[in-house]
């Protein structure tokens, strides 16, 4: 099985009901993908599947074949970059387990959205949880993200 | 057990707080390298030169700087997120008038004798929200010294008297400008230098700080998001095996027996073992190890396990609550005083368990032979760890060495008594026979299902007024299982203070005052969760007084103004809070606010809430505003964080926290049922810092214990009703 991952060719050859997670972090040793449920219910595993934030503890890697996988360690273009200048800006991180999830999110959103409310951000970002409870620079983030992408 | 008084049972930092050892300063030469150091019971002088990894076992230095120009401060609590590396760093920045980009952070080695926390009794460990206030001085000293040296060797190059050397963003400069040397350029000369005596170090001014009181950007952000910080779950060496323990699906249950040929026969099975906590597999990686596991059937012995569910222990609770417990405070009489009292009021409090689940789930990595043990984990208690894991694995504690890496949240479940962590990982590699590293992982359900718990917890308050309204008496009944009892930490013969610690030491002056506790035991393992026993009392107490300051007619805060009189750090911050909330200015229908304030960890913090409450009863939290007072604001942005987060975290756990039992099982398993607080649900927080020049406090944890009272509060002034069981929902009471 084929797929580009962080823009370089890749090839799976392993168990196909593997989750995509555990290729991720063990066999290509990207570790910036996190574990946090194993369920599809916190997003600390999210990655971006052809641009969609996909949770990778739920994906099976024969579900890659074909696609485009970016990881928080390939997270980049006008958007990636905006959102990790914001979130260094801001301080966002504490423990940080959370967060490539939300970084991945935020930039499918932003792609997306590129002029969101306030309503709209928050929106985008609840299915992904902060057990440090950093909600309130996330959502910060997010807005000043949009603004450094806009230019 | 004798009868504490409020002051001597209450305090964590405060019980262990013992004046500092004199400081020396000492230092370790790396050759070319640089130099390390520290602070010391005892002095030291320069050591041979030698190259620098030889000195990495001795290493009881705070502070590294490096041929490179970087400075690196070695942080002897672990960072899991409460900005420790960043705020520790900042003191070293300050004293050396290093510039922000040079400085570096690394977790230290496990070794008491250097990284001791004098609070904690000089164990090596995060615990308490004490990391900065055991700090602050030792950094300033290692810092301060660290300056003295780099400009010795300066005067000494130049050829100039050291008085008229100045440091500007670390380059050192003689006066007229005309003579530079970056510190990386004078370490190696630096290194050769006495360390200077603690008495003779001159320390900043704080007119002149540039780094203290400001906010300077987090250490470890950049790392935390392009994906390279390595945590403990990250790391995981070529060859090692994963491993998963099946445990009792009931607290205290051992193995009868177990059949492993299902699970053997899996492709990516590596053995089976047993181990004292359950049946191990252990697998070529974490799918395999999941299946393996999934295919292992156990059979239980409950004989000596927890049977009963939550409720039913809830109901023991109260009946034991008819009862006099172990007295932990008494004023005057409190019987007498209610039998007089003209009002008389009374409430059950409800606490349930709490898992703390933090976001990164438990894990270790052990690399075992036959005279060394070597371990990669989030170590929040190296102290506790290195023993446990040295004997165990048939070692001398010293042979034992700890990496301490990134641990994604703890929130207090990372330091044991037990060490339970270590003693799984360690346990699993011997019973293996360590034939490779073993990354020991913790899943989700794990987890939520293993137990550590914030206790359970009952209290059932009673206050009397006199005609006038006067509150005259106050009672205050905990049931609640021990955290303490029969671990290290508890001198024997003492009440478990964490059971008592913000009900014991309430600030309220009342004239006749009871508290006392029962603790029951349980095979349910419980622990400290963040604020540990103010989680429970400033709710019971701080939601109690709204009633009682109702019953006498009065407004909560003019209520708390008037009993807190003594007491001004406390009514600081009300008085600041209340101020930037504007209460009393009239509010839209349907919302409302709610106050409380409450010490924990020597801070001291009050927040007030506002809420909507919509007609189907649903309420939401839609603003808090924050005063805390911490001493001196090191960091003033890493306390707005942990405030938020505090805040956030209690929050999470008054609406929608709660483990619960079935018949001696876990009834929650996971994220989908063991609910947390979402984006939607986080208010929108505005914190205050009091401006103080009192000693640097912690703030980890104080931002908690008020929050849930607040909301409490806030619903008790919209509805008149009081929420006396959490989690309270989404719904005020009907
Ligand atoms: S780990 Fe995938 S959603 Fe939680
Ligand atoms: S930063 Fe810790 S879980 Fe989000």
């Amino acid at each position: 099985m084929d797929f580009t991952l962080n823009g370089k060719a890749r090839t799976y050859s392993g168990d196909p009901d593997r989750p995509l997670l555990w290729v991720l972090r063990e066999d290509e040793a990207l570790t910036g993908t996190k574990y946090g449920c194993g369920v599809a219910a916190c997003g600390a595993c999210t990655v971006l599947i052809d641009g969609t934030p996909t949770r990778s503890c739920a994906t099976p890697a024969s579900a890659v074949a074909g696609t485009k996988v970016t990881t928080i360690e390939g997270l980049n273009g006008k958007v990636g970059e905006a959102v990790r200048t914001a979130w260094r800006e801001l301080d966002v991180v504490q423990c940080g387990w959370c967060q490539s999830g939300q970084m991945l999110t935020a930039t499918a959103f932003l792609t997306e959205t590129p002029a969101p409310t306030e309503a709209e951000i928050t929106a985008a970002m609840d299915n992904n949880l902060c057990r440090c409870a950093t909600y309130q620079r996330i959502k910060t983030a997010v807005a000043r993200a949009a603004d450094i992408a806009k230019g | 057990m004798k009868n504490m008084t409020l002051r001597d049972s209450a305090n964590l930092a405060e019980r262990f707080a013992k004046p500092s050892r004199r400081m020396f300063l000492s230092v370790t030469a790396l050759s070319a390298a640089g130099f390390l150091i520290g602070c010391d019971s005892k002095p030291t002088t320069p050591a041979a030169t030698g190259p620098a990894e030889a000195f990495d076992a001795a290493m009881n230095w705070f502070v590294r700087v490096g041929s490179d120009n970087t400075v690196t401060v070695l942080n002897k609590h672990i960072e899991f997120g409460q900005g420790t590396a960043t705020g520790l760093s900042t003191l070293v920045a300050e004293e050396m008038d290093a510039d922000w980009s040079q400085i570096r952070v690394e977790h230290a080695p496990a070794d008491a004798s250097k990284y001791g926390n004098t609070i904690l009794g000089g164990a090596q460990g995060t615990g308490g929200s004490t990391a900065m206030a055991d700090s602050y001085q030792k950094m300033r000293v290692a810092g301060a010294g660290a300056r003295a040296m780099l400009i010795a060797a300066a005067a000494k190059r130049f050829g100039v008297d050291a008085g008229t050397l100045a440091i500007e963003k670390g380059v050192v400069r003689t006066a007229d400008g005309s003579k530079k040397a970056t510190f990386g350029e004078l370490a190696a000369d630096a290194a050769k230098i006495a360390p200077p005596a603690v008495e003779t170090l001159k320390f900043k001014d704080a007119a002149n700080y540039t780094y203290v009181g400001k906010s300077f950007a987090r250490l470890d952000s950049p790392g935390k998001t392009d994906g390279s910080a390595v945590f403990g779950y990250d790391y995981r060496p070529k060859d090692a095996v994963t491993a998963l323990i099946a445990r009792p699906p009931k607290f205290g249950g051992t193995v009868k027996s177990f059949d492993d040929s299902a699970a053997k026969k899996l492709p990516g099975t590596v053995a089976v073992v047993q181990v004292p906590q359950g049946v191990a597999v252990l697998a070529k990686d974490m799918w395999a190890a999941i299946k393996a596991r999934e295919a292992l059937k156990v059979e239980w012995d409950f004989a000596k396990a927890e049977t009963r569910g939550s409720a039913e222990m809830m109901a023991d609770y109260k009946k034991l609550a008819s009862g006099a417990g172990v007295s932990a405070r008494k004023e005057g009489d409190a019987a007498a005083a209610m039998k007089g009292a003209k009002k008389k009021l009374s409430a059950d409090f409800e606490f349930p368990f709490l898992a703390h689940a933090p976001l990164e789930a438990l894990n270790c990595t052990v690399v075992l032979t036959a005279d060394s043990c070597e371990m990669w984990f989030g170590s929040q208690f190296p102290s506790l760890d290195q023993p446990t894991a040295a004997a165990i694995a048939g070692l001398k504690p010293e042979q034992v060495k700890i990496h301490t890496l990134y641990a994604g949240g703890s929130f207090g479940r990372r330091a044991t008594p037990t060490a339970d962590l270590a003693a799984e990982a360690v346990g699993v590699a011997k019973a293996w026979g360590g034939k490779a590293p073993v990354k020991l992982v913790h899943t989700r359900e794990d987890d939520i299902k293993g137990g550590y718990y914030r206790p359970m917890v009952l209290h059932r308050m009673a206050a009397g007024l006199d005609a006038q309204g006067v509150p005259v008496a106050w009672t205050n009944r905990i049931v609640t299982q021990s955290i303490m009892e029969g671990t290290p930490f508890l001198p024997a013969g003492q009440i478990d203070f964490t059971a008592i610690e913000g009900s014991a030491d309430l600030p309220y002056v009342f004239a006749n005052m009871d508290v006392d506790v029962h603790l029951p035991k349980s095979a349910v393992p419980v622990l400290w969760w963040r604020s540990v026993g103010h989680t429970h009392t400033a709710f019971a107490t701080e939601v109690f007084l709204d009633e009682v300051a109702k019953a006498a007619g009065k407004d909560p805060l003019e209520f708390r103004r008037t009993l807190l009189a003594k007491h001004p750090r406390h009514l600081g911050v009300l008085n600041l809070a209340a101020e930037k909330a504007g209460w009393g200015t009239p509010m839209e229908k349907g919302r409302a606010r709610g106050i409380a304030v409450h010490e924990s960890f020597s801070s001291f913090v009050a927040h007030v809430a506002e809420i909507t409450v919509k007609p189907d009863r649903s309420f939401t939290v839609d603003r808090v505003v924050c005063a805390v007072d911490c001493g001196i604001a090191v960091n003033p942005d890493v306390i707005v964080a942990q405030m938020e987060g505090g805040i956030g975290y209690g929050l999470s756990a008054a609406l929608h926290e709660a483990i619960t039992l079935t018949k001696g099982e876990v009834d929650q398993s996971n994220f989908t049922d063991y609910t947390i607080l979402r984006a939607s649900e986080m208010p929108k927080v505005e914190v205050h810092i009091v401006p103080s020049t009192e000693k640097p406090t912690g703030v980890g944890e104080p931002g908690l214990p008020p929050i849930a009272p607040a909301v409490a509060n806030a619903i008790f002034a919209a509805t008149g009703k009081s929420v006396r069981k959490l989690p309270m929902g989404t719904k005020v009471p009907a």
